[in-house]
């Protein structure tokens, strides 16, 4: 297989690989295109939208603290006060500045690879906004979840997921009892939750092609019970705790594999098969090939990346490069349809800008169907074209470009903006209507719904 | 349905036939009905997403096993909008319960699709897609229905929100809206668009069918004032899980006579789809589930209030990919299960009982020690409302729209 010329290889690799070109950056990376996505794996991880950030622990206190202070209200009888008001307020605040930190990092950044990379791996392990509790840690998830371990281990990732507050709160494992567990004997009431171990299976590890039956959940769900969240009132608030007491005792079978009672050592022995399973390895390879190439990706490339990932056991540095090495990632035909947010970061890279405040970037999202940190199920984000390509989805992007274009175009030479955002990519339709356009807005919105600009 | 001028077009058409031929032709409503009343049909399916809740929904108060499977979150008798000896709705239910009394809303107590996975994402898959298989097709069996109609009757298909969900997905391009600001359809811009998108296969079809939805809307909207609330967020066709109270169920209204102010309309869509999350209640579920309920309920209400007269044209269903564990779990909540309640509801709909058998919830009868047993496949539901209410040919029916479907038999008699 051949690979296309270094103009197109440079176009691609800043605007398929990565977040969109910002202002020069596919002329920089057109000595070596290849090399420009490589130098971007980083051992260290990806890069934190935050310096100094509050932890998940930090949230998940101020959260508690805010809902007793709503049910103290609420037993007075007065559910709205402005203290309430005000901490509804704050709390809001803190989510929302993680999202506007993490869209100023994929606007800005000059590593777009990288944090694409990271935002792969965030959708991949879903926690949604859905959930009043886990809404607050779904930056924190990002930052000490998926960043530090985004070029490392699969396996660590899977286990620092699996033990996350975030994660254990958001798949209801938090509160899952073993029935034959102290606790669980004593009430009689309280038993197991069967929600993350389903979900890791299907949808973290083995896939569901894999086959597995309901047995093999409801035993995974044992082994993971115990795996919970400090409370307030305890010394690790809002951190992972193993809680013994509802833990449910013996060995547990899935899988065809039997686990012996080891406490915590149970539910992480069989994280540590899952994550090294040969089904685990084909369900990864073809998610990155969709998410970074084509929704029916070529069967070539998800084999290279089943190759790697096996070979050097879930180190998603070397699957990250075998991506940037494969022939089949760098076809010219763009057939990947970009999500608004991937659409939104890239429209401000055009400009060489970051959105300047939350409302600027999650109001537009919100009409576009991808509400920021709220995917709709722990399946994270469609990757297919189909899904975000809809009537109502086009006509919300061309008015959201419409209105965009018209407070940036005065800054912008139009026909240069769409070389430096497209580089070969571009086309002379596309082209040619920019130049032909009334208005330099005009120029700028047709540049942004060009069918070059909203794929990749 | 007593609509008089059909009947006496009916029975002219049988004393001129003679009787053998009238026998099969009453036996056939579809056939016998002409196109003109056919072409004012209407079918709204609503996807409640997450796997929803049948047995509370329809809570089956008086099955005798009821209360110790379901314990802290069982429904007491008193406290259920009743429907039968058996079953009572829930009671933020009160709209469909209306309905009910009159005759116009029905349940399918036990209903389920093909898929046994458990898994939401494969069971939505196989419930939009309508195949026996998961991922066997990447169309769903709507938009293979708008496909089907003769061309007399071509009908439109629409979404209501931001994205296209598979059911509506495949070679007729159906229309989707969500509330914005509008676009003018003939202003430069668009045009220039269209242009450029002339060879892309998604986005040309999907442009051009936006254009036109845009040129309803401003009818449409009428119904919904106004489109996007005061915090400028919550917006009806993607209401947030967490927008809670009275504004969520107003909210919800909206949106309901929003798609009915759509399908009023002269050429307007008449096989539509709207989707509603939040239905995985696997902790705290008696909360949870009141709250969507009562959204549901709304944009039911909405529908019903909104068609107006049409609603005499119209069936409604609401459908969710799996039901869940009969036995309440140890958090409040429930698993994922296999049978649940689908509600059927319509000016066009049939007085009657429920829909498909009661399986009951004595320990043998559960599926696997587990779930309520599905007695009724998805499928035949949906076959027999597009066969007897929409006018599709049947053998196009179980050709396409629901290939390799012969087990699961037609629900005849609904309209």
């Amino acid at each position: 297989m051949s690979l296309p010329s270094k103009d197109m290889m440079a176009a691609l690799a800043v605007t398929r690989f990565g977040l969109g070109a910002r202002p020069g950056e596919i002329e920089t990376a057109r000595r070596d295109p290849r090399g420009a996505l490589i130098g971007q794996i980083d051992g260290r991880g990806a890069d934190q939208p935050q310096d100094n950030p509050e932890t998940s622990a930090q949230r998940f206190v101020a959260m508690r603290a805010y809902q007793e202070l709503r049910r103290e209200a609420r037993d007075d009888g007065d559910p709205k006060t402005v203290v309430v008001q005000q901490a509804n307020r704050a709390i809001r605040e803190k989510a929302a500045g993680d999202f506007l930190a993490r869209a100023r990092l994929g606007a800005g950044t000059p590593d777009g690879f990288r944090e694409r990379w990271a935002l792969f791996w965030a959708n991949h392990f879903t926690v949604s906004g859905t959930k009043e509790l886990t809404a607050v840690m779904v930056g924190p998830f990002e930052q000490e979840v998926i960043r530090p371990h985004a070029f490392g281990r699969f396996e660590d990732m899977l286990v620092a997921s699996t033990t996350h507050p975030a994660m254990l709160t958001y798949l209801d494992q938090a509160q899952s009892v073993g029935p034959g567990s102290l606790a669980g004997a004593r009430s009689g009431r309280r038993g197991l939750n069967e929600n993350l171990a389903r979900e890791i299976l299907e949808l973290h590890t083995i896939g569901i092609e894999a086959g597995y039956s309901q047995t093999d959940v409801t035993e995974f769900a044992r082994a993971l019970t115990g795996f919970s969240v400090g409370r307030e009132t305890e010394d690790r608030a809002g951190q992972f705790v193993f809680r013994e007491n509802i833990h449910e005792p013996g060995a547990r079978t899935l899988l065809g594999k039997t686990y012996r009672d080891d406490e915590i050592g149970q539910g992480l022995a069989v994280l540590k098969d899952l994550a090294a399973h040969p089904a685990t390895a084909r369900h990864i390879a073809f998610k990155i090939a969709r998410h970074f190439v084509a929704d029916d990706p070529p069967p070539a490339l998800v084999a290279r990346l089943e190759q790697s990932f096996l070979k050097s056991g879930g180190r998603l540095d070397r699957v990250a490069r075998t991506l940037v090495e494969a022939p089949e990632a760098w076809e010219p035909a763009a057939t990947k349809f970009k999500t608004p947010y991937e659409f939104l970061i890239s429209s401000w890279r055009l400009i060489g800008a970051q959105p300047s405040a939350y409302e600027r970037i999650t109001v537009p999202l919100i009409g576009l169907g991808q509400r920021g940190f709220s995917p709709p199920s722990p399946k994270g984000w469609s990757d297919m074209a189909g899904e975000w390509c809809s009537p109502d989805g086009l006509i919300k992007r061309l008015q959201w470009s419409q209105a965009f274009a018209a407070v940036v175009a005065d800054r912008l030479d139009p026909n240069q903006a769409a070389v430096a955002a497209l580089g070969a990519r571009l086309t002379a339709p596309t082209a040619q209507a920019v130049a032909r356009a009334e208005t330099r807005s005009e120029a700028v919105a047709l540049l942004l719904m060009s069918p070059e600009f909203q794929r990749r | 349905m007593t609509d008089c001028p059909m009947m006496n077009r009916r029975r002219v058409l049988a004393s001129a036939a003679g009787l053998g031929l009238s026998v099969t032709f009453l036996g056939r409503p579809a056939l016998a009905d002409t196109d003109s009343a056919l072409d004012k049909r209407k079918l709204v399916v609503v996807i409640c997403r997450g796997g929803m809740d049948g047995l509370s929904v329809s809570p089956p108060v008086g099955d005798a096993d009821y209360q110790g499977l379901r314990r802290g979150i069982a429904y007491k008798p008193e406290d259920v909008l009743k429907l039968d000896g058996t079953f009572g709705l829930h009671p933020a239910l009160t709209s469909v319960h209306a309905l009910a009394l009159q005759g116009q809303a029905r349940i399918a107590p036990a209903v389920a699709t093909p898929d046994r996975a458990r898994s939401h994402f494969e069971a939505q898959d196989v419930l939009e897609s309508g195949s026996a298989q998961v991922y066997a097709t990447t169309s769903g069996w709507l938009n293979r229905a708008l496909e089907a109609l003769p061309a007399s009757r071509k009908a439109q298909g629409l979404y209501v929100g931001a994205t296209t969900p598979l059911i509506l997905r495949g070679k007729v391009q159906a229309a989707s809206w969500s509330p914005g600001k509008g676009v003018d359809e003939t202003a430069r811009l668009p045009t220039l668009l269209q242009d450029l998108y002339r060879t892309d296969p998604l986005m040309g079809p999907a442009f051009a069918r936006g254009l036109e939805t845009e040129s309803m809307a401003q009818a449409a909207m009428t119904a919904m004032a106004p489109p996007v609330g005061p915090d400028g967020q919550a917006a009806p066709g993607m209401m947030a899980p967490g927008v809670g109270g009275r504004g969520g169920r107003d909210a919800a209204r909206k949106l309901g006579a929003t798609l009915a102010g759509f399908m009023v309309q002269d050429g307007g869509p008449r096989i539509a789809a709207i989707s509603l999350d939040g239905w995985d209640t696997h902790a705290g579920q008696a909360g949870q589930i009141n709250t969507r309920l009562t959204y549901l309920d709304a944009v039911l209400s909405g529908l019903n209030t909104g068609l107006g007269d049409e609603w005499k044209n119209t069936v409604v269903v609401t459908v969710t990919e799996f039901g869940r564990t009969a036995r309440v779990n140890g958090t409040n909540g429930t698993d994922h299960g296999t049978a649940s309640t689908a509600l059927v509801l319509g000016g066009a709909l049939k007085p009657g009982g429920i829909i498909g058998d009661w399986p009951g919830l004595a320990q043998p009868a559960l599926f696997e020690n587990r779930d309520l047993a599905p007695t009724l496949d998805m499928r035949s539901l949906f076959k027999g409302l597009l066969a007897d209410h929409m006018g599709v040919d049947r053998a196009a029916l179980e050709a396409r729209v629901f290939a390799s479907s012969a087990d699961a038999r037609a629900v005849t008699g609904l309209v």
